[in-house]
Formats: C-alpha cells, structure tokens, sequence
C-alpha cells in the first residue's frame, strides 16, 4: 500500500532549546499511505520534530527531504506550500465564524465562500466527515471542531498530515470514528502521522511506530508485528511492567456525600444538575464524562472554590460526625483534609506558580503554618526532595523553576505535593493528561497507594480503559447530571461511552448531542424547583410521588402569586 | 547554480539562551550602556555638529562619581533625590509583584504632602509640637494609603482598570493640593503657600528634626531602612509570598485559599502609605511647604527604577542612582555644549531604551544563518 519513495525524509535533525537538546540527530522517514505513529515519552522531542515539518521551528543541525528534493521549512506557510497539514492540539479557530469562514480565513484571493462551502462539502464526503460548513464554531462540539481543523488542512491542499495528540479530547466513538477518517485518507494515499499516547491506539490505527527516547531516534517497527509491552520497552529504554493493580477496597466507609448539587456558570449555564453520590474512603471513584460535562465544576464545588446554587455536600468522619463543606471557604476546606489536585490543560495554571522553584511550590501549600510572620524554605525543601526521590521527578535541582521542567514532571510536583500532604480525601482531575505511559503508571501507583491508606480517591479521567482498570466504581457524568454510577470491575467501555452521550445510557437512536442539550435545558427548571422544594421541607429524598404533588402546588401557589403581582 | 526560493534560510535564528553565570549579564550590560554612550556621542555630533571627541571625553568624565563635582553634581543633594527616588520605587513595587500596576505614586505622595502640610498649618500652636509630628506621620500615612486604597477597592470587587484608576487619582491629588494652596495661601494674593512655619514663634513647628546637622541625612536613613525592610518583606514574609503568587496566578491564588481581594487591597495599602511616608519627607522634612510639584514626576520614574531592577529592592538602589545621576549629568552635559534641555531628555531616554535592550540579548541568542549544509539532491541513508 505505501509508495516506496518517502513523503518526507529528516535527516540528522538537531534542536536545542537552551540548556535542553530536544531532538539530537534524528533521522525519520515519512511514507504516502502509511499512517505512522510517534511514540515517545514526555519531552522526547515528538512535538519539536514535527514543529520543524510545520515550520514553526528551524532545525539547529540538519535537513529536510521533500519527495527526495532538499527543502527549508522556514515558516508554517512555506509547511503548507509544500503539502505539511498539522493539528495541534489545541486548535485553531475563530469561534464566531463557521467552518467554512475558518477554512478560508488566511487564503489569499477573494471570499467566495459558496464556492468554499462546495469544496468543503465536497472533501466531506470524499472522506466521510460529518460536519456542517455554515455551523458557527461555537456551536460544535470538540470532535467537530477538530474536524474543521482537518478539513482546513485538507483545503489548502496538505497530502502529509500531522496530527498531535487528535483523541486525547475525543470519547472512544468519536475516536473511532477519526480513525475512520484517517484510514480513508491513508488509502487515498496521503501521509499521516499521528502523536499519541495511547498504546490500544497506536495498535488499532497506525502501520508503523516510530520511536524516540529523550530527543533521540530509536528505532521504527510495523505496527503488527510488535505488542505494546515491547513499544513501551523501547519508549522507556528498559522493562517497564504495564499493569494496574485494583485492590479491593479495605473497610470503606461514606466519607463524602454530595446531594442535589446544582452549579451554574458565571454566564448562567448549567453545569451541574442535581449531582448525588458518596465517595467512600479506600475507593477509589472513577469519575467518566466528555470534557466539559461537569467534572471541574464537580471537583471544585467540594474544594470549595465554585459558587454552588443549590444541593449539600457532607463531609463525615469516622465516628459519624458531619460537617458541611459548602459555605467554608477553601483553606479551612483544605484544612480539614480535602485536597484537590487539578491538572488543567495548561498545567500550570491552577495549583502551581510556574516562576517559582520546586520548594517554593511545596511551600504554597504549608507556608502559613507556624505563628511567624516569615516563611520559612527549610521544611518545603525537605519535602521538594523527599517527591523529587519518590516521584522520580527529573529535575536539574530543587531550586529549578517549576516552569522549566516537562509537563510530565510538573505533574508529578503537582500530584506528590498534595499526596506528601496527608490528605483524607483526594480529588484529581487528569493527573495523566497528557503524560507519558511510564509516568502516568508511576500516578496510578501513587493513587492507589493513597488508597490503601484509606483515602477517599475521586480520580476524573479522560482514558476509559484506564478508568476501568483503575476505580472501584465509576461514575458517568452526562451534561452535568449524573448518567449512572457502575462497578468498576463489572462495566464495559461501551456502556461508559454510552452513559456519556446520554443520560442513563439508554439507546436513544439519532439522539445526538445537541438535542439531549436542548432536552435537558427544557426540563431543567423543573429539577431545580424540586430540588428547592426538597431543601424547604428539610428532606433530602422524597419519593417520585411526593416531588410531584409539591410540584403542582407550587406551580398552583406560582400562579397565584402572578395574581398578587397584578393587582 | 541560482539558490532556488525554497532554500533560503532564514536570516536570523532568535532562540531562548540557557540560564547564564551573572558576570555575563554584567557583561553584557555594561557593553549595552558603553553602545548606548557611542551611539549618543553620534546622535549628537550628526544632529549639532559637537564635536564628538570632546564629548565622549566628557561623557566619561561625568561617568565617574569622583569627577562628577566638576558637573555641578553635588554629593548630598544627589544622594537625597536618589532616596526619595527609591522611596517611591520601594513603594510601587509590591503593587508590581502582585502585576497590579499601580502608576499612582505621583498623587498617592501628594496627598501625603498634604497631609503633613495641613497638620503643620492646622495644628501648629495647637498641640505640642511632638505631637504634631505624630499626627503628621499618621495623616501622611493614612492619606497615602487612602489614595491606594481606594483603586484597590474598585479593582477587588469590580475589576475595575487599575492603571487608569490610578493614574487618575494622581490628577485629583493635584487638583485637591492646587486647591489648599489657595485657600491657605501666605502671603495673601501669592498663590502659594510659601515655607510653613517659617517665622515668629511658630518657625519650625511641625518641621520633622534634622538628623547630624544634615537636612538630608534623615531621608536618606529612611530610604535605607525601607530598602532592607521591603526586601524582607517580599523574599521572606509570608504576605510577601502570597502577594507574588496572587501576582503569578490568580487560580492558583484562589486554590490555595488565598483571599485574592484582601491581598490586593492590604498590599495597596501598604504601597499608598508608603508613598504618603514619602510625601511626609518631602513636605516636613526639607521642603516645608506645599506645591503640586512636589512630587515633580518622579512617582512616574519610580515605575522605571522598579521595573529596571527587577523588583529587587537592592538593584533598585543602582536603578535609581543611575536615573538621578544621568539625569542630572545628561543635563549639564547639554548646557556645557549649549544645547537644550529636551536634548537631554533624548538622550538620557537613549541611554534607557539601550539599557531596556540589554535584556533581550540576556534572554535570548541570536545567530545569523549559517552555511547551506544541505548536499545539492540530498542524500540516500544507509
């Protein structure tokens, strides 16, 4: 299937990045109707490689092939003249415009955009996308939006397609269905490359791995001819053990219980609607979702820093004591043991201050203890030492800023300051985005450690299989409520995704997302005045019947009360 | 053979340097001035026809401190106008640690000008003298904080523009100072307000003590005493920590249960009363009077000197000496070669945008393009 001259050819690529090499003489070669896939560890320079075929950095050392001609790539438009498409992760687009005014936006020449909105259609059906070109960006969904960014690529004429970490945001049918697409394009004889880290993917998508280990190039191997043990051996550069150990949970008790819990934005959209669960102490709570479904406003209602419009949540200690957590603000939140860690895309952005050294970073978390008014660095150093040694975070020292180190090992900083911390109840959210299987393996040992411990793990994730082999209970949040609530050990990644895309997870044909939306929203107010009525009686569960009955009589008093108004 | 397009590469590669030894900081520091002093001496000679060779002589000459008498660049007036200069600089900066870019000094000062003053008027015959300066510390002070205050309220609860808040506030300040000048003006129909106290049995009531027999030692010794206690404050409290991390991150400030509002009003507080300490000095200490030039831009410079030095209290002092001192020289350099004052002013901000330059080459490399490496019809791998 694959044209024997390669599409594209580097050549003892170099790039250095101050102190740091990130790729050091790479030698990579791209073939039409091949889709490859890069594999590499956090910081082994799989972004920078393909940053140089997109132009967006120039090479120290080396060059470029292009269809066996020597080229310079020295900016992104010189990429596209010469058939290099990249998705970045992040993507690209105006959200106010529709796809097809994304498509054309940065193209030289008039604005045709019938024409445009034909040859969109046109590379739609070619390779079987589904989207709709005059849909405005806002309105779509992730897996849409990266469409739009694909086609774009396609437009301008791209038969090499890099493509950086495309699922890490997609649910495992849109996934599939990318897949789909990228086959089509592959036996049409593009080239694509594909960034992940995602071993079941690698094996169900690409033709060839290629991979590289701290900048350098190690070694390709076809796809079907390898397992993910030998990959991820190759990746690491020793043996590395794949497996998740799920212990069974020892005495868990109710530790957190949230009832009711109603969350709305600051624009007043609905987040959280009605969420009810406890997490148990010694479990570990799996929580699954599309991104955006709640998850952040879910954990950070518990930490305390989201403004909550209706519904409880309990702290409860051993001896039966309860305390309200809603109302506290986050230290004496924190202080009672609840300790969030929140990876947000960024990394950076929440938790950690990117200018301060890896001590500093610890002492955010203990710098008010003790009555001086002066901090002190001694004990944070010792701490930053004792997660550098058991986290294994490669790190120049401790007094390195916490912006200098790869995202794998900012997470580690992260997850191990909050675990260092003694916490009763952890609450994580992606603690593996975006890292590398060995790092993220080096995680779930750390969480479940935790668990034995005892503590109350809530672990939102993003990779399904790992949510399965990981928690002792997942539960699925569908736009903001709670889908269902499953045994970890006894559920399926179908049933998940399922559960995801609506409520219950019922078959519900040609539901598509953004009809479950306006369902949802239509029924919404109604929830929230039985939740109302709930908090007014000082109960917390009624039965169907009851809720009922309340209801009608409140629309009856609702009414009158318009009377009133009138008069 | 005609280099085809799609070979060129580009002419200038800028990428990120690795963290350098300090004495190449300095380096290239010091050659950024030296650039800044030539290209000055160029600028000049094209421009008036100076000869250059007689004023690079001078300029060197009026680089060191020793020959800078000759200049009419005095030792202790000198040394008091880089004290207040650092004042202020001390006193903006943990409003800049949190990125609140407080650009209020110039009026936050004035109103601590007029707080000294009207104790002085207002209580002089009044009150013990002692305790007239009591109350002038604290009307000084809480004036000053008063004028911080109050665009850290706004900006706490409402996200209001600090910049423009406070740089509005400057101009009420000037305003409010123009009007007391009125109404206490003496003698009548001057317009100004003269020296407060200033004879009778009321001379020198209110005057803050002179220190050593030197009017300026006491400035001097306070802007010493705040450079050690800031820097202390910022590197070591715990209100300075989290004063930088509200300033880094917000979310993070916010996750870590620091109250972002009460952080950025106490800090403003902090930054206003300082500068109304320094309206207190100007006023009580040498000048005991009241105009709206007290301040005379410098609450604007001290944005630079903090901003040169990185918030480091102690560069600040460096930043601020250079300031006063190639103002002053820059300025008797261009009466020396009669030119005028706004060709000083051209120059010293030369000197400054060079200065500023520095860092860019501290942060980053830049390299030309280096040779075509690439064999013509590339080459098959083995």
């Amino acid at each position: 299937m694959r044209n024997e001259t390669p599409a594209v050819r580097l050549h003892d690529i170099s790039k250095t990045f101050g102190e740091v090499r990130a790729n050091s003489h790479v030698d990579l070669d791209i073939y039409r109707g091949e889709i490859l896939a890069i594999l590499g560890e956090n910081g082994s320079g799989k972004t920078t490689l393909m940053n140089m075929l997109s132009g967006i950095y120039f090479p120290d050392e080396g060059w470029i092939e292009v269809d066996g001609r020597p080229v310079v790539i020295s900016s992104p438009k010189e990429s596209f003249r010469l058939g290099i498409g990249m998705i970045h992760q992040h993507f690209k687009l105006v959200d106010v415009l529709t796809a097809a005014e994304n498509v054309e936006l940065g193209l030289p020449g008039k604005l045709r955009l019938q024409e445009t909105v034909s040859r969109i259609r046109a590379i739609c059906e070619q390779y079987g996308f589904e989207v709709d070109p005059l849909q405005k960006v806002y309105d779509m969904s992730v897996s849409e939006k990266q469409t739009v960014e694909i086609i774009k690529v396609l437009y301008r004429g791209a038969d090499i397609l890099i493509l950086d970490e495309p699922t890490a945001v997609l649910t495992p049918q849109e996934t599939e269905k990318l897949f789909r697409v990228l086959r089509s394009m592959r036996d049409d004889g593009k080239a694509i490359v594909i960034i992940t880290h995602k071993m079941n993917e690698v094996q169900a998508i690409s033709d060839r791995v290629a991979v590289l280990r701290k900048g350098e190039y190690i070694g390709d191997m076809r796809t079907a001819e390898t397992t993910p043990g030998e990959m991820t051996n190759q990746m690491v550069g020793r043996q590395v053990e794949l497996k998740i150990d799920r212990p069974e949970p020892v005495h868990p008790r109710p530790r957190v219980a949230v009832q009711g819990l109603t969350v709305r934005s600051g624009e007043g959209v609905l987040k959280l609607r009605n969420v009810s669960f406890t997490a148990r102490s010694g479990e570990i709570l799996g929580i699954a979702g599309i991104a955006g479904s709640g998850q952040k406003e879910l954990l950070e209602a518990i930490a305390g820093l989201q403004q909550v419009e209706s519904g409880r949540v309990t702290y409860l200690e051993d001896d039966g004591r309860k305390e309200e957590l809603l109302g506290k603000d986050p230290l004496e939140i924190q202080q009672m043991g609840v300790h969030l860690s929140f990876v947000p895309e960024d990394r950076l952005g929440m938790g950690l201050v990117g200018e301060m050294d890896l001590a500093e970073n610890m002492m955010l978390r203990t710098y008010r203890d003790g009555g001086s008014f002066f901090t002190s660095l001694k004990e944070p150093t010792r701490t930053a030492e004792q997660v550098v040694q058991e986290l294994e975070v490669s790190t120049p020292s401790i007094h390195t800023p916490v912006r200098q180190l790869s995202g794998g090992n900012v997470q580690k900083v992260l997850v191990g300051r909050e675990i260092v911390s003694a916490p009763k109840v952890l609450l994580t959210a992606y603690a593996v985005r975006g890292l590398d299987i060995n790092a993220a393996y080096t995680i779930y040992g750390l969480l479940n450690q935790q668990k034995a411990k005892g503590v109350a793990v809530i672990y939102v994730g993003e990779d399904l299989d790992v949510l399965l082999q990981l928690a002792d209970r997942i539960l699925v949040l569908c736009d903001g409520r709670v889908s269902g609530i499953v045994e970890g050990r006894e559920a399926t990644k179908e049933e998940i995704g399922r559960m995801m895309t609506t409520v219950g997870g019922e078959d519900r044909p040609e539901a598509d997302e953004a009809e479950t939306t306006a369902l949802a929203a239509e029924d919404q107010p109604t929830e929230e005045e039985e939740w109302e009525k709930g908090k007014k009686s000082g109960k917390e569960k009624k039965d169907k019947k009851d809720k009922k009955g309340k209801k009608d009589k409140k629309d009856k008093d609702g009414g009158k009360e318009k009377k009133h108004g009138k008069k | 053979m005609a280099k085809s397009e799609e070979k060129r590469e580009p002419l200038l590669h800028i990428s990120a340097r690795a963290p350098m030894p300090w004495y190449f900081s300095v380096a290239v520091r010091l050659s950024c001035i030296i650039v800044s002093l030539l290209f000055c001496t160029l600028l000049t000679w094209l421009i008036t026809g100076v000869d250059p060779i007689a004023f690079s002589v001078t300029v060197f000459q009026a680089s060191f401190p020793a020959k800078a008498a000759m200049f009419g660049i005095k030792f202790w007036p000198m040394l008091r106008d880089l004290s207040i200069l650092l004042l202020l600089a001390l006193a903006v900066t943990p409003a800049f640690r949190m990125r609140f870019w407080n650009i209020g000094a110039e009026g936050q000062t004035l109103m601590g000008c007029l707080g000294a003053a009207a104790c002085m008027k207002l209580l002089a015959g009044v009150i013990p003298n002692e305790w007239i300066i009591v109350c002038e510390v604290i009307a000084a002070l809480l004036a000053g904080a008063l004028w911080g205050l109050l665009p850290a309220i706004f900006k706490a609860h409402f996200g209001t523009n600090e910049t423009l808040f406070t740089l509005m506030m400057n101009y009420i300040a000037t305003q409010l100072v123009a009007f007391f000048c009125i109404l206490w003006e003496n003698p009548k129909g001057s317009g100004t307000i003269g020296i407060i106290n200033q004879n009778g049995a009321l001379r020198g009531m209110g005057w803050l003590p002179v220190i050593g027999g030197n009017k300026y030692l006491l400035t001097i010794i306070v802007a010493g005493a705040f450079t050690l206690l800031m820097y202390f404050y910022l590197y070591r409290s715990k209100q300075g920590f989290e004063l930088s991390v509200v300033g880094e991150s917000e979310r993070t400030a916010n996750y870590l249960g620091i109250k972002v509002r009460r952080v950025t009003i106490r800090t403003m507080i902090l930054s206003g009363a300082l500068c109304g300490l320094t309206g207190l000095l100007l006023t009580a200490g040498e000048n005991h009077t009241l105009t709206t030039t007290l301040a005379g831009g410098r609450g604007f410079t001290a944005v630079m000197v903090s901003w040169l030095a990185k918030f480091n209290p102690f560069i600040m002092i460096l930043a601020s000496f250079l300031l006063v001192f190639m103002e002053k020289g820059a300025g008797d350099i261009a009466t020396k070669f009669s030119l005028n004052k706004s060709f000083s002013e051209i120059l010293t901000g030369i000197i400054l945008f060079f200065i500023i330059a520095s860092d860019f080459f501290i942060r980053y490399k830049v390299r030309f393009r280096h040779g075509a490496k690439i064999p013509e019809g590339g080459v098959s791998r083995v």
